[in-house]
């Protein structure tokens, strides 16, 4: 994940030009919304409205009693396009706060993916993808005489490259969760 | 707040001695809060409206609101005015808005009622109104089901709604309603749409008044960082070429924001320009006012601002008929942007200094600031001698002629001859809205109403229905082309019916003047429909409609014809034919910037080719 200085709050007295303004970065945000009828929608069309990338997202309540959810969002963009993406976000009625996840040294995220590979009883790549799949610690959730499907998780990189290795040995099927995330430490 | 005060409704009933004024009658009032504070969704909708201080809503009735406007039905202390198309009741919403400072509110029904009301809302939206629209819907076990009148009403405002619900429970209801006026007037305003299915406008809830209306999640800043107004007083202290670039959001913030924007300006001596939106927070008698900035701004504004070295922009928002091109945008110039909007700092011009706030309450920080701290005058006598000197270019001159009225010259003598009055302007969308904001000078805030972020034709006529309503002495004028005023004439119906003795003034040119403009500016005159003929006869339209009419086409009757507009007691639709082909300068072509201004007479190679793709 690209590391860029980070966008100065909107309140902060000095806008520092980091001259990286052209630069695509990529970024994680999560947003802790109020879980009312129609939040995602918000989120979603606020996206498709203004023109910016998702390239995942997740949701889920987290919070019954407070009937919040997060959001996780994985987009790209120019550093100032993500400040605006941050402010856009924040202007929602019903969002409480944005984190920037990618640029927060407490932020973490995890990513969860169920992998179908074939691989025939007593091939070379059936057993190649079984060692594979213990060097990145994935459960194997299913097997047949011909195929597996693995659960996988960790960052979106260790995902991606476990995919990638698969491909060549009989990649079927891919299902990922998007990026979850959290922050380490005590109080968010 | 408001609460309080008003006498009980409905089904519930109050101590006979009247409204509360002590301890004892609270707590009674409690009591009848959890007892007897229960009524339908109807009237919920109506006792909040009164509890928010609402005198006057514009509105529309149909299937879907038939409970609303039977609870109305034993409210005349609410003022309802029966506009004749929904549009019309959300333009007029913003007109009362935008001349009081108060929130506009409308009521219309599900379906077609609704999505008539897009338009306002989206209107609304861009230029910063508060306004709180109503909509019925149909039952909530038919939601859905494609059922009579339906459409998705929260769906379609979505994205141009500050903020909208759908209310599924009765006991919401007032929740929601005392929300939507405090989302709608707070933060940056906007419309608020409050979706209500019919049945649950018939069911019966319990009643909760507006105080302690808080909200979970919105909590917009209106102070500004301390740390931010040092910064920029430095930036100021130091300019030797600064400029005031104000806008709409001094006016959202109130008088005051005016009051003290004047006194800013008088201790800085600093030159000032506004936006569309902003005209009237500084006098246009001021001696520092450089008039209006952007497409057809003054000369001398827009050349203030691209050559400026600290430019301090107050609730302006860097719209793109502000800025011109970006990248040719003032480039010398140290940036301040006090915004109540987080989103609108960086937007399209990186700042030096964002200010996150309340214009006025920046305004005042920046004005005590500036007062305490001692330090040399700034030197900007060569600056205001440079500015003389655009200012002597003239940028609004034009060719008077005898034979013929001039755009321009009827928008000087409506001035001259109304300036003395309590005047209000609103404007439809064209090039008569232009001439209007060069050439009618506003000395106060909340005077001009028109659409700026939408560029909506049939804005003027409506919104003038809600000034007059707002404030019924005054005089109100549309000042309108003959193309925008066909957009929302039936409203001259509403005037009629409602004693609202606004005046329309039709600058007619035959033509949709500002598309004839830009046809022959980047379409080598190709006048692609954009000639109206078969106009109606106004002066005829005016009498069937139960209004006056009149009509003038000699420079040497003008004033008698105004005066005769003015003196009238009662709606007036006014057909100045004026010359035909008068285009609107001075103009930044679009993809120019700030100091390519032209100031007379079309060339034809003004545009570029990049410049041609923008609007
Ligand atoms: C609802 C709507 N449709 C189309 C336009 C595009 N448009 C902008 S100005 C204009 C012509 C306005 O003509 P008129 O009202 O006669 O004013 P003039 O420019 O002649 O003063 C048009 C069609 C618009 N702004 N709004
Ligand atoms: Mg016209």
């Amino acid at each position: 994940m690209s590391n860029t200085t980070s966008t100065p709050s909107p309140q902060s007295a000095y806008f520092i030009d980091d001259h990286s303004a052209d630069m695509i970065v990529r970024r994680t945000l999560a947003a802790i919304v109020d879980n009312e009828p129609g939040v995602l929608a918000r989120v979603v069309g606020l996206f498709s409205a203004r023109g910016y990338n998702i390239e995942s997202l997740t949701v889920a309540e987290v919070d019954r009693k407070a009937h919040q959810s997060r959001i996780t969002i994985v987009t790209t963009g120019t550093v100032q396009i993500i400040a605006q993406i941050k402010a856009q976000l924040e202007r929602l009625v019903p969002v409480a706060r944005v984190i920037d996840i990618t640029t927060s040294p407490a932020g973490l995220e995890r990513e969860l993916a169920l992998i179908k590979v074939k691989a025939e009883t007593g091939s070379d790549e059936r057993v190649e993808a079984m060692r594979l799949s213990e060097i990145f610690r994935a459960r194997v959730l299913d097997v047949t005489l011909e195929s597996f499907i693995f659960e996988v998780t960790g960052g979106s990189s260790k995902i991606d490259q476990f995919i990638e290795l698969m491909e060549p040995l009989g990649l079927v099927q891919v299902s990922r969760t998007g990026v979850l995330s959290i922050q380490r430490g005590l109080p968010e | 707040m408001q609460g309080a005060q008003w006498a009980p409704l409905f089904l519930f009933k109050l101590p006979a001695n009247g409204p509360n004024t002590g301890m004892v009658e609270m707590d009674r009032q409690d009591m009848i809060g959890e007892t007897e504070l229960t009524m339908t969704g109807a009237e919920i909708v109506v006792r909040a409206l009164r509890d928010q201080g609402v005198e006057t809503l514009f509105g529309y009735p149909g299937g879907a609101v038939l409970p609303i406007y039977d609870a109305l039905f034993s409210t005349p202390e609410l003022q309802h005015i029966l506009v004749r198309h929904e549009q019309g009741a959300g333009h007029a919403a913003e007109g009362y808005a935008r001349s009081t400072g108060k929130p506009g509110v409308c009521l219309v029904t599900s379906g077609p009622g609704a999505t008539n009301m897009v338009t306002p809302i989206a209107d609304a939206m861009m230029d910063s109104i508060p306004m709180v629209v109503l909509t019925g819907q149909v039952p909530s076990h038919l939601i859905g089901t494609d059922a009579f009148q339906e459409c998705d009403t929260v769906g379609i405002t979505r994205c141009c709604a500050k903020h909208n619900y759908l209310v599924r429970d009765v006991n919401d209801l007032a929740r929601v309603m005392h929300e939507a006026f405090l989302i709608a007037t707070t933060g940056r305003p906007g419309p608020v749409v409050i979706d209500i299915p019919k049945d649950i406008q018939f069911a019966t809830g319990t009643y909760t008044g507006p105080t302690g209306a808080k909200h979970k999640t919105y909590h917009p800043a209106s102070e500004p960082h301390e740390a931010s107004i040092e910064a920029a007083l430095e930036l100021m202290r130091q300019a030797r070429r600064p400029v005031f670039y104000t806008g709409g959001g001094i006016i959202n913030s109130g008088t005051e924001a005016s009051v003290a924007l004047r006194q800013l300006v008088a201790e800085t001596n600093f030159p000032i320009t506004s936006t569309l939106m902003g005209l009237g927070a500084y006098p246009a008698s001021g001696k520092n006012w450089l008039g209006m900035v952007g497409m057809h701004g003054a000369y001398e504004a827009n050349h203030a601002m691209h050559d400026c070295d600290v430019m301090i922009c107050l609730g302006a928002r860097f719209d793109d008929r502000v800025t011109g091109r970006l990248d040719a945008f003032s480039p010398n110039s140290k940036k301040i942007h006090v915004d109540i909007d987080p989103s609108s700092i960086n937007k399209t011009v990186r700042v030096d200094v964002p200010v996150i706030a309340d214009a006025g309450k920046a305004i005042n920080a920046l004005l005590q600031g500036w007062q305490q701290q001692q330090h040399p005058r700034n030197d900007l006598s060569e600056w205001w001698s440079q500015i003389n000197g655009w200012r002597d270019r003239k940028g609004f001159a034009y060719d008077k002629l005898e034979d013929q009225i001039k755009p321009q010259y009827a928008i000087e003598r409506l001035y001259e001859l109304t300036k003395a009055k309590d005047t209000y302007i609103t404007t439809e969308v064209g090039q008569h809205q232009m001439w209007a904001a060069q050439h009618f000078h506003f000395e106060e805030p909340h005077r001009w109403m028109t659409s700026g972020g939408l560029g909506t034709m049939g804005y003027g006529l409506p919104a003038a229905l809600g000034v007059q309503a707002a404030h019924p002495d005054a005089l109100v004028i549309d000042i309108a082309g003959e193309a925008s005023i066909q957009m929302c004439m039936q409203e001259m119906s509403t005037a009629v019916q409602f004693n609202l003795p606004i005046k329309i003034f039709i600058l007619n040119n035959e033509w949709m003047g500002m598309v004839r403009q830009w046809q022959q500016l980047l379409h080598g005159e190709r006048y692609s429909h954009s000639y109206s003929d078969s106009l109606p006869d106004f002066v005829a339209l005016a009498k069937a409609y139960g209004g006056h009419g009149i009509q003038c086409r000699d420079p040497k009757d003008l004033d008698a014809a105004i005066q005769e507009m003015i003196d009238y007691d009662g709606p007036v639709l006014f057909d100045c034919l004026v010359t035909k082909d008068e285009n609107c300068f001075p103009m930044i072509p679009s993809g120019a910037a700030h100091n390519e201004m032209i100031l007379g007479k079309i060339t034809g190679d003004e545009i570029d080719e990049a410049g041609k793709v923008l609007v």
